[in-house]
């Protein structure tokens, strides 16, 4: 699978996210993206995984046959999509017979993680790494080329943070792409730097294409007298 | 397709058991309707039994409502909603098994708990009949109703209110076909199944719409 | 990606149309501005002569005496509250699939007043009803329908108030409009059944195809300059709409500006690992 993203804009209730963006991925690249708070990392995944609409620009996948980008991924986010109320076995086995091509066993995939005693255990009972390292095994159990990471480290400890950097260098072996907002480029060192900054107010940058809200803007003075 | 579809009604069903669903919750509201009414009217089973079907009904409506804002609410809280957006299946699709996961834990208990709470509001044995009959042809277009206001409500908190505003008024027709099919049963001028059929016919239009237009009041919802 | 192949397809894009080019408020601003003062200055020339028709030229009625001239005003405003519904299901669509935000606009400034409309309608129907019905409430088929889509347009009102970015609430508006207005035909079609099995049949019917011409030219004319005033209205209140929105961005703009003169804070490498965005 190839990605490409050019010239996207994002534009959240009337502000300016960002603007401008444009990278592109091959198969076994990654992408860290970095930036401060509101920067509008997580606004960049959003748009990637189908849930933003961006407000320009466009993004292209290539070497996927039919399927769209949201079939193409998965995203781990802060919010890890579990079930309080099923058991991690559950939550996974859901997750793999949803998503479709089919991987790993929860329960491999949970030990990978070292998990492994979790498999019965309702997430309720679970701590926040825990969780954490559940949703991380989704990434297991179904085959989806791209990985969309948000602070995949959160709530993780050093020892699965180096398991997470080791399951990231399989999956990028294996051909598959990364894009983690991350505060610490763990795994990805020599990985691509997408360094998000504040749209410049004022000046806007001559887009390509329209900005919908560019219409508010730009009416004249004169007319609302 | 269909095994992503399958999980996804399991999954649901699994956890309007489990602790926190609330499978068993809106059948006791139901109860609770149906019981609040002879204090409300008197314990005079004539009248009662005459106006039975319409309290039947109406507690229908209003216990459907229970549980209906977090259809989706609650899987757009934790990023579930995210995760099967990332299926291999049309959101209408999704949407569609999650609602009828929904009324599989409501509605139909409802419709089959029904005859036993015409009991308490002394109805005959053709009313019982009929009235279960009845709330099983039309809750589905209550639910797929109901769903349309889920989704619409799904990422504002507290939008329960908000959910019976909107919703509430597009319900009317199903309820009006609701009772009056319900009522025909027990003796009218106008057949059972001519309100019967329509009544159907409703459940089918509302699973159409309000599955398509579910679906895209949850797409691009942020 | 060097040498795009051809199997590179486009998953999501936002390229200009002639939707985006004409939705321009600035040209909508312009024109309405001028033909604002007009239409005003014509809607109240002919809600003149029909008022003047309603109240001197048309006869009383043989039956209902002079409390038929609220009819003059009743059955307008009961055309004003479905006009205006239309008007908002047009909206939506234009809403939905261009993304129009003029469509938006025009949408969120229908709904207010399509709702006084109705609410004119209900509360003349109930005055009415006072000398005709000896109640000032009868669950009437026709004033029961208007009283759903009274209750629908407090729906939709409600809706736009809770949701904050206007883009989503305009949205999750025109979704709930469209099936608004798939209900609609069903929820008349199933009032006016539940009202025959219900009503007893001495009730004097409203109105009717068989009003006398003396009575229907003023109606004519008052309806037609109910349409013009309230389209008028709706102008009017396209432009309030319009202004708002500049007022907003202009607002968030300035709240930028002010917030790019400021410091940067500590770069984001030494923040607290971890920290959600």
């Amino acid at each position: 699978m190839r990605l490409s993203v050019e010239e996207l804009a994002c534009r959240r209730s009337g502000r300016r996210v960002f603007t401008g963006l444009s990278f592109a991925l091959r198969p076994g690249e990654a992408l860290a993206v970095t930036g401060r708070n509101g920067a509008g990392k997580s606004s960049l995944l959003a748009i990637l995984a189908g849930r933003l609409r961006p407000d320009a620009g466009q993004i292209r996948v290539a070497d996927v046959g039919e399927a769209s980008l949201p079939e193409c991924l998965h995203a781990v986010g802060h919010r890890d999509g579990l079930k309080a109320a099923l058991t991690a076995g559950e939550n996974l086995a859901f997750a793999r017979a949803l998503l479709g091509d089919a991987r790993m066993e929860p329960r491999a995939a949970l030990a990978r993680l070292g998990l492994g005693h979790a498999h019965d255990l309702p997430v309720a009972y679970l701590s926040a790494g825990q969780r954490r390292r559940v949703a991380l095994a989704r990434l297991l159990v179904c085959h989806r080329p791209l990985w969309l990471l948000d602070e995949p480290t959160a709530a993780l400890d050093v020892a699965s943070q180096a398991l997470l950097a080791e399951l990231m260098a399989e999956h990028r072996a294996a051909g598959g792409l990364i894009v983690a907002a991350t505060h610490q480029a763990l795994g990805l060192e020599d990985a691509a730097t997408l360094a998000i900054a504040a749209p410049e107010p004022g000046l806007d940058r001559p887009s390509p294409t329209p900005d919908r809200d560019a219409d508010w803007r730009d009416a004249d003075v004169e007319d609302w007298a | 397709m269909s095994r992503a579809l399958l999980a996804l009604i399991a999954r649901d069903l699994a956890l309007a058991t489990r602790v926190g669903g609330s499978g068993a919750l809106s059948l006791v509201f139901f109860l609770m309707i149906v019981a609040l009414v002879p204090f409300a009217l008197g314990p005079d089973l004539n009248l009662l039994s005459r106006i039975g079907p319409a309290i039947l009904w109406l507690a229908a409506v209003l216990a459907t409502l229970i549980g209906l804002d977090r259809l989706f609410q609650a899987d757009d809280e934790d990023g579930s909603l995210d995760l099967m957006s990332a299926a291999p299946v049309p959101l209408e699709l999704v949407v569609l098994a999650k609602v009828v996961a929904h009324w599989l834990t409501t509605g139909l208990p409802l419709a089959l708990a029904s005859p036993l709470f015409g009991l308490l509001v002394a109805l005959d044995g053709t009313g019982m009949g009929a009235t279960a009959l009845t709330l099983l042809a039309g809750t589905p277009a209550l639910t797929f109703i109901g769903a349309v206001g889920a989704a619409l409500t799904a990422s504002i908190r507290r939008g329960g209110l908000i959910l019976a505003v909107l919703v509430l008024p597009l319900m009317v027709p199903t309820l009006i076909f609701g009772v009056s099919a319900a009522e025909s049963a027990s003796g009218g001028t106008v057949p059972f199944t001519t309100p019967l059929a329509i009544l159907a016919g409703l459940s089918l239009i509302a699973a159409v719409v309000g599955t398509l237009a579910a679906a895209a009041a949850l797409r691009w919802s942020e | 990606m060097s040498g795009a192949p051809p199997a590179t397809k486009p998953v999501m894009s936002s390229s200009p149309s002639l939707w985006t080019r004409l939705s321009n408020p600035s040209h909508f601003m312009r024109w309405s501005g001028t033909l604002v003062p007009w239409l005003t200055l014509l809607s109240a020339l002919l809600l003149a002569v029909g008022l003047y028709l309603a109240w001197f030229v048309a006869p009383p009625d043989y039956q209902q005496g002079e409390t038929v001239r609220i009819m003059f005003i009743h059955v307008p405003a009961a055309w004003l509250g479905v006009f205006f519904y239309g008007a908002m299901s047009l909206s939506a669509i234009g809403t939905l699939v261009w993304r129009h935000p003029l469509a938006d606009v025009a949408q969120r400034a229908a709904a207010p007043i399509g709702a006084a409309f109705t609410l004119v309608c209900l509360v003349t129907g109930s005055l009415w009803g006072k000398p005709m019905w000896g109640t000032y409430w009868v669950w009437d088929a026709r004033l029961t329908s208007m009283l759903l889509l009274f209750l629908i347009y407090c729906g939709l009102i409600a809706l736009w108030r809770t949701i904050e970015d206007p883009n989503r609430a305009a949205r999750a508006v025109a979704i709930l409009t469209l099936v608004g207005a798939v209900n609609l035909p069903i929820i008349k079609f199933s009032v006016n059944w539940w009202s025959t099995l219900h009503q007893p049949a001495s009730i004097l019917r409203m109105g009717g195809p068989t009003i006398d011409p003396s009575m229907l030219y003023p109606l004519l004319v008052m309806i037609a300059a109910a349409t013009l005033g309230g389209s008028t209205l709706h102008l009017y209140a396209m432009r309030t709409e319009v202004m708002r929105r500049r007022v907003r961005t202009l607002t968030i703009r300035e709240a930028e500006r002010l917030d790019a003169g400021r410091p940067r804070v500590a770069p984001a490498a030494s923040l607290p690992l971890g920290q959600p965005l």
